[in-house]
């Protein structure tokens, strides 16, 4: 083997490869001084090393309960991620309304049951409203903005949301509601496993939204993937010009998009409904979806829901066990935090499409 | 096999398409003005001209891109100011893009899948359980899809995703899909520009093909002259615009406003 070779096929790696390496090697030396009881316990890089693996270890029951709760959270957040990417799949729209349609949704169900409705028709007219909405907000707002500069659109649906707000309250008030899990058949109370020594508590409308999620979720992928709407949703996901060459008709397409985001938007509404309540407050969770976006990719619909799941799991991970350190409340932020972490090694997120210019 | 164009009896020379006296502009920008010509049915009808003609200007009329601010087009004896592009196709306009305008996403089958989309009638529900009329539908225009790969000779590249193509088979699956559409018309807006002369010769023969075999009227834009006269039954020359030529290619060569818009004149 030459001399050119043999340097070939020598592991490269870059500094930055070397940096992490260091940076690991080090965490291993100081766990292992830890664990030798070289290190005073109540120092800070103990604190935050290698004290809340210690009490994951010591109390499982308590780590385990952390996790589901992270999860069901985390299902919450790739509900309200999944409406933003089926809307900006299909119309390049970043739909900042997305979390009062939550609200507005939950709202109109609500809302309606008070007035005397029975609660399945209230369902059944609360969907019919969100079909009303996309009809619209296609005629109203996309139509006329079609092919304006896509800050213009997200401008428009800052519009949206505020039109929701006052039209919401002025038909149902502003007033907190309940949601009315008992009238919708959703389970109530709470299951207590006995495992590792300890109880978990699982919530039944936690398991409910779990499953619900898991149904819709598999639902939407096939439509997507097998029929001839789905086709043409991709179609003019990729090229409106050319969708429309073919015969597809954008405005058609957006109402199907908006109506199913809508869909989804009611799920979540009743979900995240019946574990606080209905009121305003609800559509700041909509922030919450910007961080599963970075995570997952704005474009792809499996990266919405791993990218909730993980931004769930990790705050309230890093709030029960991190939290306390700083005095608690790190839950409000860290879920950005998490995100810029994950955005220094995937700019284009987790299952983003990698954007490569032909020049 | 029931091709692009259906199985009606060709009749050469009724007029498929007319463009009566379309000006269209852009704010200030004339982009055409008052042009007039005709496309008869089973011809290959070439639009030439210098850049910045309004050839392209043209064919987005006639399928809908472009609403002109005067003048009328009739399709199949019907006439209309305004169309919607995905009326156009509805109405038997199919038609290519200057850049390759494909689903970069898709494989190469799903392109021209897509362009069955208008022939598929199939309910809702059913799609949805893949079941019973759905699967039947499916199968008969993926039968009608596979054909028209293996016209185009892209049976290797049937489930590659396009956007990993070379250019000459992206514009291959460009003119697939718009064979999936059974069109009455098939716009090609320079079906071959950036190609080499192999590819050349392949596009020109698909499109001979085209038109022999299925009667497909077809309208096209093209740069290159040989190309242009080989092919076509008769040749528009548009300048700034404006019809300068009309006629067989013959004629159009010997046009003396056309060689002068084309190699410039003395003034």
């Amino acid at each position: 083997m030459s001399a050119i070779e043999a340097r070939e096929t020598r592991l490269h790696l870059t500094t930055g490869a070397w940096a992490w390496l260091a940076v690991i090697a080090a965490l291993l030396l100081f766990v292992a001084a830890s664990m030798a009881g070289m290190v005073d316990p109540r120092s800070i890089p103990y604190l935050v090393i290698v004290d809340p693996f210690v009490q994951m270890a010591q109390a499982p029951d308590l780590f385990v309960q952390t996790i589901w709760e992270g999860l069901v959270s985390g299902v919450l957040y790739a509900l309200i991620a999944l409406g933003f990417v089926l809307i900006f799949k299909a119309s390049g729209v970043f739909n900042f309304a997305q979390g009062i349609m939550v609200v507005f949704s939950a709202l109109t169900l609500v809302g309606l049951h008070e007035m005397g409705v029975p609660a399945p028709l209230a369902l059944l007219l609360a969907i019919f409203v969100m079909f009303v909405l996309a009809v619209v907000v296609e005629r109203v707002v996309l139509r006329p903005l079609v092919n304006q500069p896509d800050i213009i659109l997200f401008m428009a649906t800052f519009g949206i949301t505020y039109f929701l707000i006052g039209f919401g309250e002025l038909i149902f008030g502003g007033n907190p509601k309940q949601m009315i899990t008992d009238q919708l058949y959703l389970p109530k109370g709470a299951i207590d496993l006995k495992i590792l020594g300890g109880f978990v508590s699982l919530q039944k409308i936690d398991i409910a939204a779990a499953l619900i999620a898991a149904v819709m979720i598999a639902l939407l992928a096939f439509f997507f993937q097998k029929t001839r709407i789905g086709r043409a949703l991709r179609a003019v996901a990729d090229s409106h010009k050319a969708a429309l060459s073919v015969g597809i008709s954008l405005n058609q397409i957006w109402v199907i998009v908006w109506f199913t985001a809508g869909i989804v938007a009611l799920v979540t509404g009743i979900m995240w409904g019946a574990r606080s309540d209905v009121s305003f407050a609800l559509s700041t969770i909509a922030l919450k979806a910007l961080p599963v976006l970075i995570l997952g990719g704005f474009t792809s619909v499996p990266g919405a829901i791993v990218g909730g799941l993980i931004i769930g799991i990790g705050e309230k991970v890093g709030e029960f066990y991190w939290g306390p350190l700083v005095g608690g409340g790190i839950e409000s932020w860290l879920a950005y935090f998490i995100a810029l972490g994950f955005l220094m090694f995937r700019p284009q997120g987790l299952f983003g499409e990698k954007i490569i210019e032909r020049i | 096999m029931r091709g692009p164009g259906g199985d009606k009896a060709v009749v050469a020379g009724d007029v498929l398409l007319a463009v009566d006296a379309v000006s269209l502009s852009f704010g200030g920008v004339k982009a055409i003005t008052d042009v007039s010509f005709d496309i008869r049915k089973g011809e290959i009808r070439a639009i030439i001209g210098p850049n910045g003609a309004g050839k392209t200007s043209m064919l987005n009329v006639i399928n809908g891109f472009y609403h002109p601010q005067q003048g009328r087009i009739t399709f199949k004896g019907t006439t209309r100011v305004k169309m919607r592009p995905h009326v156009a196709a509805s109405q038997g306009i199919a038609r290519t893009f200057q850049n390759v305008a494909l689903f970069k996403g898709m494989t190469t089958l799903d392109n021209i899948m897509a362009g069955r989309t208008l022939k598929m009638r199939g309910s809702f529900f059913w799609q949805l359980f893949r079941h019973g009329p759905a699967m039947d539908e499916e199968i008969a225009h993926r039968k009608v899809v596979e054909e028209i790969i293996d016209f185009l000779e892209i049976q290797a590249i049937r489930k590659t995703p396009v956007g990993k193509l070379p250019y000459g088979l992206q514009k291959r699956v460009e003119l697939g899909r718009a064979l999936a559409m059974e069109p009455d018309l098939l716009l090609l807006d320079e079906p071959m520009a950036g190609m080499n002369l192999e590819e050349k010769e392949d596009m020109s023969r698909f499109i001979l093909d085209v038109n022999n075999q299925y009667g497909t009227t077809i309208a096209l834009i093209e740069h290159d002259m040989g190309v242009v006269m080989d092919l076509s039954d008769r040749v528009v020359v548009l300048e700034y615009g404006r019809k300068i030529a009309d006629g067989t290619p013959k004629e159009v060569k010997s046009n003396q406003q056309v060689i002068d818009a084309y190699l410039g004149v003395s003034h």
